[in-house]
């Protein structure tokens, strides 16, 4: 089975979706993810989805797992990248996704966690 | 009806058909009183086209939405169009097809004696016409609703600009009521322009929206939720007293948003969330 790549830079972990999330890979991700966290002790997610043009309410809820999770296990997830379509479907399903950090693009989303790695937690947005 | 009546009639129309039409103008011009509006030869010509038409059509049948019929629909349209932008009420237009009602009946009394057959024929010709008549005012109506669907949909586009105030702020003044149509449009603009920008935050100026109600608040709260989930901020300024009320009264609430009283104040803000600020020039 497909598996999305997971990869690893300096204390931050690097997802970058590329294909039509389907709901075993959805799935697969988060499992993988956690497990990264936890083995690397990395202190930050970071998701692009700019190339994600469909969401469902699984995807949506995906999403917002990971983020709990990770925050669990003290890393910080940020989503970069999202697309209006995709916003206003998101906001339109219900899930607006409180508690997920976003940034325009993955040179503000890196400047987010790197803020948290230096333990400047109140920098940003709320956290909803 | 009987075949024998619908049969008779293009026969009589044809036979009579100059007798009917100077009856029929004569007739318009004593009434019409439209003098200024249209010419006589357009009313000549135009009466004496529709008659021919008429008179061609009800040789097939008599249901005047059949395809025997679609010349003389033709016309009437383009005539109700025409009179529509020349100042006509459609009124008016409608009785042009109603006045020649009287000669075809002069003409029906003129030439049958049997008075069961008279009044077949004149029933058949009066629901004839009523249903053209009435087909002017309908096409006239739908030119109207053409009218104003383009209106609301030109107002659409240009009631929504979203501007950049400096690098990496977007303002969008909202005037005028937010419906459901006009949000999702509001929204998709501003995403939008978030996208091709890179603009970090979004001022919402809702000083022009006259009323605030639990949907338009919701509206709002969407519209902010969908930028947040970008990665953009949102301030919502321009919020009046007595919309501030509402809002309360209403039990929205907008905790989690950042709003601020006027334009200026949510640009301040904005400038220091980017790191600047203003400065007065000094003198030199």
């Amino acid at each position: 089975m497909d598996r999305i790549p997971i990869l690893k830079m300096g204390n931050c972990l690097l997802v970058t979706i590329q294909v039509d999330m389907h709901d075993e890979l959805a799935s697969a991700l988060q499992e993988d993810l956690t497990q990264r966290v936890s083995e690397s002790g990395a202190r930050g997610v970071l998701i692009d989805i700019s190339a994600l043009e469909v969401v469902d309410s699984f995807i949506g809820r995906m999403l917002a797992n990971i983020a709990a999770l990770s925050r669990i296990m003290d890393a910080r997830t940020v989503v970069v990248g999202m697309r209006p379509a995709v916003a206003i479907t998101l906001v339109e399903l219900g899930l607006a996704l409180p508690g997920v950090r976003t940034a325009l693009d993955v040179e503000r989303g890196m400047n987010l966690i790197a803020d948290h790695a230096a333990g400047n937690g109140t920098h940003g947005r709320p956290a909803g | 009806m009987p075949d024998t009546v619908t049969s008779r009639l293009p026969d009589l129309l044809s036979r009579n058909e100059r007798q009917v039409l100077e009856n029929w103008i004569r007739l318009q011009l004593a009434t019409g009183g439209r003098r200024d509006a249209i010419r006589e030869d357009d009313l000549r010509s135009q009466s004496r086209q529709f008659l021919e038409l008429f008179t061609r059509a009800i040789r097939d049948n008599t249901d005047p939405h059949s395809s025997a019929w679609s010349p003389v629909r033709e016309m009437l349209g383009d005539m109700s169009r025409t009179r529509a932008r020349q100042g006509f009420t459609p009124g008016e237009t409608a009785a042009f097809v109603f006045s020649l009602k009287q000669p075809l009946f002069q003409m029906l009394r003129d030439e049958s004696g049997d008075g069961t057959r008279l009044a077949d024929e004149t029933w058949t010709l009066s629901v004839l016409l009523d249903k053209l008549g009435l087909y002017t005012t309908e096409i006239y109506q739908q030119g109207r609703e053409e009218v104003i669907t383009r209106q609301q949909e030109e107002m659409l586009e240009l009631s929504t600009p979203v501007v950049q105030l400096w690098e990496g702020i977007l303002a969008l003044p909202i005037i005028g009521t937010l419906d459901s149509a006009r949000t999702q449009v509001v929204m998709e603009n501003l995403l939008q322009k978030i996208v091709e920008t890179g603009a970090g935050i979004a001022i919402v100026d809702i000083t022009g929206v006259p009323t605030v109600d639990t949907l338009v608040a919701q509206h709002l709260l969407k519209t902010v939720a969908a930028a947040r989930l970008m990665g953009a901020e949102c301030i919502i300024s321009g919020i009046r007293p007595q919309i501030a009320q509402t809002i309360v009264h209403l039990g929205v609430s907008l905790d989690e948003v950042v709003t601020k009283g006027n334009l200026s104040d949510a640009f301040a803000v904005a400038l220091e969330r980017t790191g600047r600020q203003i400065q007065a020039a000094s003198r030199a």
